[in-house]
């Protein structure tokens, strides 16, 4: 009983980063219909600055803030840059520039940083947290600084001015242009805001993979299998697939022979073709119908 | 080294790929570029030899792909996962049956066109983007899966499995490099009719029109979902195929080799070689195995950035693709000709 408590809270805390990346996607798949193949090269990219910061010397947190900062402003220029031209192009057009967005930031990052696999400072420490041997004092901070991020997503899309104008722009384009809202910036706002949760995705997970430019290949199958799961029209959906996915990983992991262990990426994909042909909406989205 | 047959049949092979791209004139330029091709390993060094037998297996792959998103538009970022099927089906069968090698093509196609089917059954009844993170997500397991300890007894697990390069039969004077360009040669050849006859056929037309319109060409009596996971069977036969001829080509397959950075590549061939054009696959595949190692000479690392930069550059600059550009230039030049 204590291994599987101990199997379900840290699948929680890999569950918490699972759930960012869904939210990440979510946000880019509800701005334009596509899904981002590059956000976790994004993510490993941010945090790669983030190690650079903290090479230089800065504080963990400063370096932490800056980064997200630094990650804003990429993702809102790459929308502005790649994205905006292509926006009423084919969806193929979109693949190939995920794809290609995906093969520079990866070989940007060997090739400024190399790929030797190298360690990431933990901000909470490996020690268990408070003595007891249920929970990691670093598993517990992933799960904290999850949510804290979660709170403060709900409240911004929920209160404020500009997060009412992102959902305005997003349900409904031609009607938020017309009351004002500029939807081509709300577009690239939610694409800063993308790249920002995802840099804090990587900057917590880096301490459990390390760091390197393929770190976060699996992450992003796990965070697209959350979102899956979730509902890709649905945020609130996503968040709860990406802690699900985490636990089922965790818990398959430990409890099924050879599965668990060796084939951890199969059950991303059983998952993904599994909830897709079953309920293609996911266990929260709407259902979209096509007029013809 | 005298050079310059290796210039003249490299420049009549790429000069008669291009006359390929028109309508018209085919079986002339078919024959040119059986010709171009049959003088190039004579006049090489064996490794340039070898080079052009990939060059050829991937364009086999890519054209594997051009048929599932160029002519019927579904897309796939996990076509790796088919290569690799191939190429173990065709190592396993050579390893641990002793098949001959030429035999293990068949059933490598065989194989891939089952699993792609079985794949495309539950898989294809998503639409495009979300058929192409199914494919990501099987492109992504595969390594591990080939990995595994239940399946390492037959593929080696993370060693892999060392082959033995084919001698020339019948006496023929030929050194291995060169018979198996032949034999890679022979069979892309075979499959490059293949491919041609049948996007000009019944069923051709009838993966086109779903890939213009799925709703207009179901009203019309064509099976969609029939029609879609047969595509996808057949564009995984043949990017199996290409798979078992990597693999005696280079001799040694292992898990590595097939991770989504594959993926990428065969993707990458198709759009710079032109989506939905044929003989373009030829550029995709010369593209992906040149490109790559020049700029590997720059810095290691490159080619990723390099990859991505000429990506973003063709969607914007040649939507068709190099295929599809030449085909528009030559056009105009016959027309401002006449």
């Amino acid at each position: 009983m204590e291994l599987f408590l101990h199997q379900f809270l840290a699948g929680l805390a890999t569950g918490g980063i699972y759930a960012l990346m869904a939210l990440a996607i979510v946000m880019i798949y509800q701005a334009i219909d596509s899904l981002n193949f590059a956000q976790g090269e994004m993510a490993m990219f941010s945090t790669f600055i983030a190690w650079q910061l903290l090479q230089w010397q800065l504080p963990f947190w400063a370096a932490f803030f800056l980064t997200i900062a630094i990650a804003f402003v990429g993702g809102f220029v790459i929308e502005r840059v790649v994205f905006k031209p292509l926006r009423h192009a084919h969806q193929l057009a979109h693949i190939v520039v995920f794809i290609a967005l995906f093969a520079i930031i990866n070989s940007m990052a060997g090739f400024l940083w190399d790929f030797s696999i190298k360690s990431f400072p933990s901000p909470f420490g490996s020690h268990p947290l408070f003595g007891q041997r249920l929970i990691s004092a670093h598993d517990a901070g992933m799960i904290g600084v999850t949510l804290i991020i979660l709170a403060l997503l709900y409240g911004f899309f929920r209160y404020t001015r500009v997060g009412l104008s992102m959902r305005a722009a997003a349900a409904n384009p031609e009607s938020a242009r017309l009351v004002g809202v500029r939807v081509g910036r709300m577009v690239a706002l939610g694409w800063g805001m993308a790249a920002a949760i995802g840099s804090v995705a990587g900057m917590m997970i880096a301490p459990v993979v390390f760091l390197e430019p393929n770190m976060m290949n699996s992450i992003l199958l796990y965070g697209f299998a959350g979102a899956v799961v979730g509902g890709l029209t649905s945020p609130g959906g996503a968040v709860i697939g990406g802690f699900a996915v985490g636990v089922i990983e965790n818990l398959a992991g430990t409890f099924v022979p050879y599965v668990g262990r060796e084939l951890k990426l199969s059950i991303a994909l059983v998952l993904i073709v599994a909830v897709l042909t079953v309920k293609p909406s996911g266990l929260f989205g709407e259902r979209i119908v096509n007029r013809v | 080294m005298n050079t310059r047959p290796f210039w003249i049949s490299l420049v009549a092979a790429v000069g008669a790929a291009v006359v390929m791209v028109l309508p018209r004139r085919r079986l002339a330029a078919l024959i040119l570029v059986i010709a171009a091709a049959s003088i190039l390993p004579f006049t090489v060094k064996n490794f340039f030899v070898f080079q052009m037998t990939l060059v050829m297996v991937y364009t086999v792959a890519i054209l594997g792909l051009n048929i599932l998103t160029g002519f019927n538009g579904q897309f796939s970022l996990g076509h790796s996962a088919f290569y690799a099927v191939g190429a173990y089906t065709a190592a396993v069968l050579m390893e641990h049956g002793g098949v001959a090698y030429y035999w293990t093509l068949p059933v490598a196609g065989i194989v891939c066109f089952a699993s792609g089917f079985l794949f495309g059954l539950p898989a294809l009844r998503l639409e495009g983007i979300y058929l192409a993170l199914a494919t990501f997500a099987l492109a992504t397991a595969t390594p591990q899966i080939l990995k595994s300890t239940p399946l390492e007894h037959w593929t080696g697990g993370v060693q892999g499995i060392i082959l033995n390069k084919p001698d020339a039969p019948f006496g023929l004077p030929l050194n291995p490099d060169q018979w198996l360009y032949f034999f890679t040669l022979a069979v892309a050849l075979l499959m490059f009719i293949g491919a041609y006859n049948l996007v000009n056929s019944r069923s051709g037309r009838a993966m086109m029109a779903i890939r213009d319109n799925p709703i207009a060409a179901r009203s019309m009596g064509i099976p969609v979902e029939l029609y879609k996971s047969l595509t996808f069977g057949l564009s995984a036969l043949y990017t199996g195929v290409a798979g078992a001829l990597g693999a005696l080509a280079i001799q040694f397959v292992a898990p590595d080799s097939f991770t989504f950075l594959l993926s990428i590549a065969l993707f990458v061939g198709l759009v710079v070689g032109g989506v939905g054009s044929i003989a373009g696959t030829f550029f995709g595949g010369l593209f992906i195995l040149f490109v790559p190692n020049i700029a590997e000479q720059v810095s290691k690392g490159l080619a990723g950035a390099v990859f991505g930069i000429i990506l973003i550059l063709v969607i914007y600059l040649m939507p068709s693709g190099l295929g599809g550009t030449i085909r528009l230039w030559l056009y105009r030049l016959l027309q401002g000709t006449r």
